[in-house]
Parts: C-alpha cells; sequence; structure tokens
C-alpha cells in the first residue's frame, strides 16, 4: 500500500513538471492520464482495512484520510476530462503558454490537495494547506483581468491571515502535546491520539476554537467566508469547480483532524458547539443570498458556503448516522458542485457572459449540458436519486436520533430555502425560451462527458452506494469518535 | 502580571524588552501614513523577532534555530523590504491617506485589542523553559493589531505589511510555546515564505494593472 501511497503523489506533481514544456495536447492528454491514474490508485485503497503509510511514517492514509482523498481525486479526473473541452487556445503562442500554465497549475493544486489527506501530523497538514492556497491564489489570478486580480488578492490576504491564526492553533496544539509527550517529539497522529486524554484542557479548546477559525476562513464557514465568492467567479470554471468541490472539503478534513484529537481530549460538547454556531451561521446567511444572486457562478459560491455549513451542523450531531452522512456528503457534494460548475462552464461559453440577466434559454441552446445542468441543481437541492438526498437523510437522521428535532428541523427549513433560491435563479436562466441567433450545440464534447461522469457519481453514491464504500465511511466515522 | 509565575532574571528582562518592541513597531506601523516608514518598521519588528530567535538559541542551546535565525533575517530584514519599497518607489505615490478611521480611533482600538490579548493570554496556564509568558501574550498582542491593520488601512502595501506581521506575531508565538519542536518553528517561516511568492506576485500586478495606484479602494467590483 505504501506504493501507492507515493504513487498519488509522485503522478500529479510529474504531470504538472511535464505540462511546464510540452505541446498543449501533450499537456492535456498527461493531466488526463493523471487525473485518472490518481484517482484509481485512490481507489485501490478504498477496501483496504489496515492504515497504509509511506516514508517511515511521514506518509499516513486511514479511512478518514481515503474518504477525502477519493473526492479530491475523482474531482481532479472529472475536471481534467472538462478542462481539455474549456481550454481550446488558438494558434497563437499567448494561448499556448496560457494553456501550459494553466495545466501545470492545475496538476499542482492536484498534487497539494492529495497531499493534504495522506500527511502524517498536524503540522505537515498546515502545509499542505498552505500550498493548496498558494498553487490555488496564482491559478484565480491566472487571467489576469481587474477581476481576477482583485479575487485573488482578497484570497489570498484572507485565506493566509486565516492559515496563521491555524497555525497559532497548531502551535497550541502541540505545546498541549509537548506538556505529556515531552519537550521534542515526532508529532505524528497515533502518538498525539493516543497522549491526548491527558492534554490541559484549556489549551486544547483554545486550539480546536482557532483552528476552527482559521481553517474555517479557507472552507468558506460564515463570517469568514467572505474571499469565497469572489474567487469562485473570477476563476477560471475548472478551477472554481476544484475550489468548490475539493478544497473547502479538504480545509474542513483539517478541521476533523483537530476535532479527533479534541474529541480524546476534553469529549465531544465542546467541538460540537464550536462547530455548530459556525455551521448555522454560513447555512442561513447562504440560504438568504442565494436568491439574490445575478451571476451565475456566485450563486453556486454560495451554495458551496450552504453546504459546507451543513457539513459543519452534521458534525455537530453525536449518532454515528450523521457523521456518516457527513463523510458521504463530502463525496456527494463534490460531484454535484463540479457537475454544476462543469455546466455553468458550457452555459458562459455559449452565452459569453455569466451575468444571469442576459442568459435566455439555455436549455434549448445546450441539449445535453442544459439538462444535465439543471440535474445538477435537482442534486444540490438533495433531491433523490442523488447522492446529496442520501447524506443529507442521514444527518438528519442522526440529529433526529439524537433528540435534536428542533435543529433538524431547522435545517431542513434552510436547506429547502436554499434549494428554492437556487433552483428558482437557475431556472429563470435555463428553461425560458431561447433567444434568436443563439445557436443550438454543445460548446464541447469533453465538457459535456464531464457532466455525465459527475452524475454518475451521484447516482451511484444514491441508489446504491458500493459496499467497499459504505464500510470505508464506517471505519472513517468510527475514527472520529463516532461507533455504531 | 503576578500570575506569569516566572522569576524575573535579566534574561526574560531582555526577551520582554524585544517582545515589546515587536509590539511598539507594530504600533507605529498602525499609524504611520508613509508606505516607506512603514515597510522600514516592518524590517525593524522582524530585527527584532530574528534576535529573540538567536536569544532562544543561545539560553537554550537549540542549533537549528541559529540558521533559522539567518535565514528569517536575511529574508524578512532584507529582501522582503527591500522589494516592496522598490514597488512603492515605482509607483511614486507614496500612500497618505489610506486610513478609514482617525489615527486617535485607531489606536485606542489598538489599546483595547492589545489589552485584551495581553491579559486573556497572559492568564493561559502555559510554563515555557525559553521565554517568559509574557512574551505569548505580547504576540498575542501584535497578532491582533495586525487584523487591525489589514481592516482599517486600504492600501495594498498596508495590507501585505500587516501579513507579513501577523506572521511576526506567530513566530514569537511558536518560540515561546514550540521552541524545542525546530519543526514548528520553521513552518512559521515557510509560511511567510510561501505567501511572500504570491503576496509579492500579485501586488506586482495590482500595481502594473490599469489603476496606477496601490489603494484598494479600485478593488471593489465584487460585491454581494
Amino acid at each position: 500500500m505504501s506504493a501507492v501511497l507515493i504513487a498519488i503523489l509522485v503522478v500529479p506533481l510529474v504531470a504538472s513538471l511535464v505540462c511546464l514544456r510540452a505541446p498543449v495536447r501533450l499537456a492535456k492528454a498527461i493531466s488526463l492520464l493523471s487525473g485518472v491514474a490518481t484517482f484509481g490508485l485512490a481507489l485501490v485503497l478504498v477496501p483496504s482495512h489496515e492504515v497504509a503509510s509511506a516514508l517511515s511514517g511521514w506518509l499516513r492514509a486511514d479511512a478518514l484520510s481515503v474518504v477525502f482523498l477519493v473526492a479530491v481525486t475523482f474531482l481532479y479526473s472529472a475536471t481534467t476530462v472538462f478542462a481539455i473541452g474549456y481550454l481550446r487556445p488558438g494558434k497563437g503562442s499567448p494561448e499556448a503558454r496560457y494553456a501550459r500554465r494553466f495545466f501545470t497549475g492545475l496538476n499542482l493544486f492536484a498534487w497539494a490537495m492529495a497531499m493534504t489527506p495522506v500527511v502524517n501530523g498536524l503540522a505537515l497538514l498546515w502545509v499542505a494547506v498552505e500550498v493548496t492556497t498558494v498553487v490555488s491564489a496564482l491559478l484565480v489570478a491566472i487571467g489576469d483581468t481587474d477581476g481576477a486580480v482583485e479575487a485573488a488578492w482578497k484570497y489570498v490576504l484572507i485565506a493566509s491571515m486565516g492559515l496563521g491564526v491555524a497555525l497559532l492553533a497548531t502551535v497550541f496544539m502541540y505545546y498541549a502535546g509537548s506538556s505529556v509527550l515531552g519537550g521534542s517529539y515526532e508529532i505524528f497522529y497515533p502518538k498525539l491520539l493516543a497522549a491526548a486524554a491527558h492534554f490541559p484542557p484549556e489549551i486544547v479548546r483554545l486550539s480546536f476554537g482557532l483552528a476552527v477559525l482559521g481553517f474555517g476562513t479557507k472552507m468558506g464557514l460564515v463570517p469568514v467566508h467572505t474571499w469565497l465568492p469572489d474567487a469562485h467567479s473570477e476563476a477560471p470554471t475548472p478551477v472554481s469547480a476544484l475550489l468548490s468541490g475539493a478544497l473547502l472539503t479538504v480545509s474542513f478534513y483539517a478541521i476533523l483532524r483537530f476535532y479527533q484529537v479534541t474529541v480524546k481530549a476534553i469529549g465531544p460538547a465542546f467541538p460540537r458547539d464550536i462547530l455548530l454556531v459556525f455551521g448555522l451561521a454560513s447555512l442561513v446567511l447562504a440560504a438568504s443570498y442565494l436568491a439574490s444572486q445575478r451571476d451565475l457562478k456566485r450563486i453556486f459560491a454560495y451554495s458551496s458556503i450552504e453546504h459546507m455549513g451543513i457539513l459543519a451542523i452534521g458534525m455537530s450531531f453525536s449518532a454515528p448516522i450523521a457523521v456518516i452522512g457527513v463523510l458521504l456528503h463530502v463525496l456527494a457534494h463534490a460531484a454535484a458542485k463540479a457537475t454544476a460548475f462543469f455546466g455553468t462552464g458550457s452555459v458562459i461559453a455559449k452565452f459569453g457572459t455569466k451575468d444571469m440577466s442576459r442568459i435566455q434559454g439555455g436549455v434549448g441552446a445546450l441539449p445535453w449540458s442544459g439538462p444535465m445542468l439543471l440535474l445538477a441543481v435537482l442534486a444540490l437541492g438533495a433531491m433523490p436519486p442523488f447522492g446529496v438526498f442520501r447524506s443529507e437523510f442521514l444527518i438528519v437522521q442522526g440529529g433526529l436520533l439524537q433528540g435534536a428535532s428542533a435543529l433538524s428541523a431547522v435545517l431542513v427549513v434552510f436547506v429547502t430555502c436554499a434549494f428554492l433560491g437556487l433552483s428558482w435563479s437557475v431556472s429563470q436562466t435555463m428553461l425560458t425560451p431561447t433567444a434568436d441567433g443563439v445557436l443550438r450545440g454543445e460548446v464541447s464534447a469533453w465538457m459535456a462527458a464531464s457532466m455525465v461522469i459527475g452524475l454518475a457519481g451521484l447516482l451511484l453514491l444514491g441508489v446504491h452506494p458500493p459496499s467497499q464504500l459504505s464500510g470505508l465511511l464506517e471505519r472513517a466515522a468510527a475514527e472520529l469518535g463516532a461507533h455504531r | 502580571m503576578a500570575a506569569l509565575g516566572t522569576s524575573p532574571t535579566t534574561l526574560t528582562d531582555a526577551a520582554d524588552v524585544l517582545a515589546l518592541l515587536v509590539l511598539l513597531s507594530e504600533f507605529a506601523m498602525l499609524r504611520s501614513s508613509l508606505s516607506r516608514s512603514q515597510v522600514r518598521l516592518y524590517a525593524f519588528q522582524s530585527l527584532c523577532v530574528s534576535v529573540l530567535a538567536g536569544f532562544v538559541a543561545a539560553t537554550r542551546h537549540i542549533g537549528e534555530l541559529y540558521g533559522l535565525m539567518g535565514m528569517s533575517f536575511v529574508l524578512k530584514v532584507i529582501v522582503e523590504p527591500m522589494i516592496i519599497l522598490r514597488l512603492v518607489k515605482e509607483v511614486r505615490v507614496d500612500v497618505t491617506d489610506s486610513h478609514r478611521l482617525g489615527v486617535a480611533t485607531m489606536v485606542l482600538l489598538a489599546i483595547v485589542l492589545s489589552v485584551f490579548g495581553i491579559f486573556v493570554v497572559g492568564r493561559l496556564p502555559v510554563h515555557s523553559k525559553s521565554l517568559p509568558i509574557l512574551a505569548l501574550a505580547l504576540a498575542a498582542a501584535v497578532i491582533l493589531v495586525s487584523f487591525l491593520l489589514v481592516i482599517v488601512r486600504n492600501d495594498v502595501v498596508s495590507q501585505a505589511i500587516g501579513f507579513f506581521s501577523l506572521e511576526n506575531g506567530v513566530s514569537v508565538a511558536s518560540l515561546v510555546l514550540a521552541a524545542g519542536l525546530p519543526l514548528i518553528v520553521e513552518l512559521a517561516f515557510l509560511f511567510d515564505l510561501l505567501v511572500a511568492v504570491v503576496v509579492f506576485g500579485l501586488l506586482m500586478r495590482v500595481h502594473h494593472g490599469r489603476a496606477r495606484t496601490l489603494s484598494t479602494r479600485t478593488l471593489d467590483r465584487l460585491r454581494g
């Protein structure tokens, strides 16, 4: 298994280096191969019951890591398919240079996100999240328009300040560890978790609070979400898909690692309360902003904030089934949001604008992507038979089992509000009659194919998740302290 | 600060003074209206942090910290300030009018935040062998004031400097809490290095862009 772990990190890095020099066609082929290969490698880890580790313990993948690894690599592979259609440069050398830079950055971004769940220890975790910020900020700015530079500046400033706070959280957690484990110790998760019961509670509490605030900035939790809508709407669409589906959840993974240690040290009540506050704020704000957006990509950005809120609320329910639901939601949201962004990519390419008041009749103009975008919206609104329905159902069921029926009701109400806002806005642009002069036809078969991949994943998760995957989710939930 | 629990000696006094200088330079950055003097203050603050690292290295005999001190000296006292100063010079508009609040209000707010940081963190049950806990409390104040700096100043130089000084605050905190774990202290340095690359890359673009100014007032297209 250690070879698989190393390969997952080597393949995208090599692809990224090759793309620096390669002609555009080759860069596309290499990226696609790298995406598919990494996803395949991640799937190899799914049925394994043992904890994979490599490089004398510096890389480690338990069930929790594998869940996030599967989400990231699935999205990576689907995004490379989309990007092949998205970037169709002319003959000029500036376009070719842009494409090379783009694919180099895309692979590097995927590499950094794949690294985050498999490094062992909070310090390396922080480094990996920081690397994702650096690479993705450059990708947001790659378009070099006024809007892109503005979004990238806000993103890098706010996210880096957040990560400064997260670094402080890491330092405090190590200080807590050093009071038990001695002055200098190897700081891997198992050792930290084994000793956590004796950590000083005040320091652990402080550290967890800072970690939620710091990594929550990157995860897009309200009120530290402010960079998110700008970055998502100004980045190139494949990058938006990765930002929303993978980057936010990878930051959530970082919070979960702190959660794991905190629960062992001071019990679950405190971390759950903190997550509940941030989660509710995110859900309520996003749900109320969704209906008033005029930019097709911003609307999905707010939908991401909503779903991050759902994840945080789900973790605040103590029932094991809710934790399983949260982990399933990570996968399902990744697939649904990526499909939605891929669809907006086609719509924007077709109509040449993100402004929803100038997009009319998307379904008429795009015979495949249009309906699939609507399906993605239904999936995001937790309609059966898609994966998000199953995951949100499990979360609500967990809340009800625990006796938090008022909270579960609030969750359902705001999720419904968000769905109404999202479906209303999107159907206004997609289901109206097509304006004259807009030709009917797909922008690119690759872009449509990427949506098929996303929807297939969603259907699989919703209708019948493979038993190995269910086993993986249960093991991961148990690692988070939720035993069935 | 009776709750500190360490008996004052010349060494801990020296460390406290250095940490205090870090906080005072943060205040000076906050109120300074010239970008140039802000950058110089940042260089001075970084110098204090480097000396503090050297101090911990010498008193606790941690060899790695010397190397780190050298690297952070080169990067934060020389390279970063030089790059920003060159940028500021090229734009020729030394930002003078980027305060969102009056100087008095700003400094008062900063004092409130510092007092809050110092008293809250000063009460934590922290026992460090390397530095007095007052240094940690001051670091918390530096971090809070650096947030204020980023929020109340609206030019990109102040915001970048605010971020870098946040990192200085985190560095001091990690020297107090985790000097025995060079890996952790190195993280703070790595943080600075990584973000510096992107921040400077973007700074150049903002400044070579159509705006020809370092004010963030032109960065207001994206709302809602």
